[in-house]
């Protein structure tokens, strides 16, 4: 390429460069207003005492919550794997669809999402009560009662419900792009079905993985709310204790505080989730 | 064409419903002939911000009266309203001086301290040609010695509810609560303010001492009972109780009276031990920007009509003569709300704690929540 060709495509690029980071300058905006801005905020309590003043006396107190925050990562660990061994196979299904019919079934996955988090929650509620509905039914049956309120599992069960969508859809989109003339091709050398989920399936579909697991993990980690109406005194997740700290004038600064550290460790392991995959379709997080 | 067929239909569809709702508005929420105070429209046209409690103002719902409409339409006065579930939200807000309401609806305890902070403005309620309908036990109350700031608006009591069917004889005090045969049947407060006090009524221990061990030993009490508490509540407790998935909450008397409309096994006492009392009053802050159309306001929430609906409406105990001798009162002469004279049981108010105290019972809160 001669100078003045290389002169050419640079200044192309740039101005391309300028172009786009004007039409960003909303979205920017807003990040900075929405999101740097309160995380600074955040991170201001977390060091400062109630007169504001600098002190470190905040995170001395982090062992006390070790295990709430240990059960919250526990609890979300489990929630994410049953979603994905649920979402896997289900999402390979809807890419076996024809058009018409995978339209209607991803609809129907997203339903639940055109309803507030606050209403399916209660409606879980009233589901699986000592004196709900699958209860009665039981006992209609002449069954025993079930304690399902109140338990580890019901918050399970309702990180599961509220979060498999998040699984589904990056699934899909990344196996709905795998060629099928690939599983021809390992057909034709020999393949058979095991081999050629192992070998081409997975590998292939391992960015659409990593996106469904980390949408899913994350918000469970830090799930408020859900584990208060299904979890009872049963189980305090980490999001419920801090939400409770910083509604409290006395103990806002140890609430920042542990939404700070909650922030990091959720950080580290993101990044260390995309290391498995090298790939940056299907929608990378950090 | 197809696609413009369907633009076409969901705009119809998206008037259609507009249009459904507006077929709502025609007559007036109140015969203006029934209103004893005058209200003129000198003020229409303005605005006025109020911020009250949530589900505490007759709505409009099943065919009850839509107050604040009903005070527009008289007035012409634009209300702006706005709420909060716990006094500390409304203060912090307030306080905070990022926004400024006409009128408030604090509790007791936290008028004394929008008084003490200067932070209320002062009300010649002999100009509120409806106050006379105030009971006079709701007036001098320790919080307004001289009611120069707040109109009492609801009182009530805190008491235990528990489901007949489930517990084995009545209970008669806090100590059902603690009760290990209901483990995992019982509910507790989710504000720690109101738990504190049921530890401390246990206890004997008054519940605005200033002495910190004394927070200590309820707070040992409280942890006692974790492990039998099914969960913390709040507004959950309505459909928990009515539903029989707990036997025993304490919570607010009128509240009872409405789950026990959707539950009859329900029943309700005032535990021996004594229980706390409390009273919400409304009260113009001193940074009101509408200081006259609050006073209407507040005129008109004291209307027989109006005060009548809301108490219906609420179900809390109303402070207004004319609403608790009217006949065709629902709650007239209820044993819970209006307990007789020798029924009455022995109650507390909560006061105004001092920032040190309510930090120290806030962190022992959560960690008894956390044990």
């Amino acid at each position: 390429m001669t100078d003045k060709a290389k002169r050419i495509s640079a200044n192309k690029r740039k101005g391309k460069s300028v172009g786009a980071a004007l039409l960003n300058i909303p979205y920017m905006v807003w990040a900075m207003i929405f999101i740097i801005v309160p995380m600074f905020i955040v991170a201001f309590y977390a060091f400062t005492d109630a007169d504001g003043a600098f002190t470190l006396e905040n995170f001395k107190q982090l062992g006390e919550y070790r295990d709430n925050i240990a059960d919250s990562f526990i609890y979300a660990f489990i929630a994410t794997v049953i979603t994905l061994l649920l979402a896997y196979p289900f999402a390979y299904f809807v890419t076996k669809c024809k058009e018409s019919t995978q339209k209607i079934i991803m609809m129907l996955v997203m339903v639940p999402l055109w309803m507030n988090l606050l209403i399916l929650t209660y409606s879980i509620m009233n589901i699986i009560e000592a004196n709900g509905i699958i209860n009665n039914f039981l006992q209609m049956l002449g069954l025993e009662r079930l304690q399902m309120i109140n338990t580890p599992g019901a918050v399970i069960l309702g990180m599961i419900y509220n979060y498999f969508p998040y699984m589904v859809l990056p699934l899909v989109s990344v196996m709905s792009k795998i060629d099928n003339s690939l599983l021809e091709a390992a057909s034709d050398l020999g393949s058979n079905a095991v081999s050629r989920f192992v070998r081409v399936i997975l590998p292939l579909s391992v960015p659409g993985i990593v996106s469904g697991v980390t949408m899913v993990f994350v918000p469970s980690v830090s799930t408020f709310y859900i584990s208060q109406k299904l979890g009872g005194s049963s189980v305090n997740m980490i999001g419920d204790i801090i939400e409770s700290l910083i509604n409290k004038v006395a103990t806002r600064h140890v609430g920042a505080m542990l939404a700070l550290v909650l922030m990091v460790i959720i950080l580290v392991c993101i990044m260390l989730m995309n290391r498995f995959s090298d790939d940056d379709e299907g929608g990378m997080i950090v | 064409m197809k696609r413009f067929t369907s633009l076409i239909l969901s705009i119809l569809l998206v008037v259609s419903l507009f249009s459904f709702v507006a077929c709502g508005e025609k007559e007036p929420e109140v015969d203006p002939t029934l209103l004893e105070g005058s209200y003129t429209k000198d003020f229409a046209g303005t605005t006025l911000k109020v911020y009250n409690w949530g589900e505490y103002i007759s709505d409009g719902a099943e065919g009850s009266i839509d107050v604040v409409r009903a005070f527009e339409e008289v007035t012409g006065i634009n209300v702006e309203y706005s709420y909060y579930d716990d006094n500390e939200t409304m203060y912090s807000e307030l306080a905070s001086g990022a926004s400024y309401y006409d009128i408030i609806i604090p509790s007791d305890y936290m008028i004394q301290r929008l008084i003490r902070e200067d932070m209320l403005e002062k009300v010649d309620v002999s100009k509120l040609s409806n106050y006379k309908y105030i009971s006079d036990e709701y007036k001098d109350l320790y919080f307004d010695p001289a009611n120069e700031y707040s109109v009492p608006y609801n009182v009530g009591m805190v008491g235990l509810i528990y489901n007949t069917t489930m517990v084995e004889k009545a209970p008669d005090s806090w100590e059902a609560l603690w009760d290990s045969e209901l483990s995992g049947n019982i509910l507790m407060f989710k504000n720690p303010r109101d738990s504190f006090a049921i530890a401390q009524q246990r206890l004997g221990i008054d519940l605005n001492t200033l002495d910190k061990a004394e927070w200590d030993k309820a707070a040992e009490l409280l942890k006692e009972q974790r492990e039998l508490v099914q969960s913390y509540v709040m507004d959950e407790v309505f459909n928990k109780m009515e539903g029989a998935n707990a036997a025993v909450a304490p919570y607010y008397a009128g509240d009872f009276l409405s789950m026990q409309e959707n539950n009859p096994d329900l029943a309700f006492v005032y535990p021996k031990e004594g229980v706390n009392i409390f009273c919400d009053s409304i009260c113009v802050p001193s940074n009101a920007q509408n200081y006259d159309a609050a006073l209407l306001f507040m005129n008109f929430m004291m209307e027989p009509v109006i005060a009548l609906a809301n108490a219906e409406y609420i179900c809390y105990a109303s402070p207004n003569t004319a609403v608790i001798n009217n006949d065709d009162y629902k709650f007239k002469g209820n044993a819970i709300l209006y307990p007789s004279e020798e029924n009455k049981p022995k109650t507390q108010w909560f006061h105004d704690l001092d920032g040190d105290i309510v930090g120290y019972y806030e962190n022992l809160w959560v960690k008894i929540r956390n044990s």
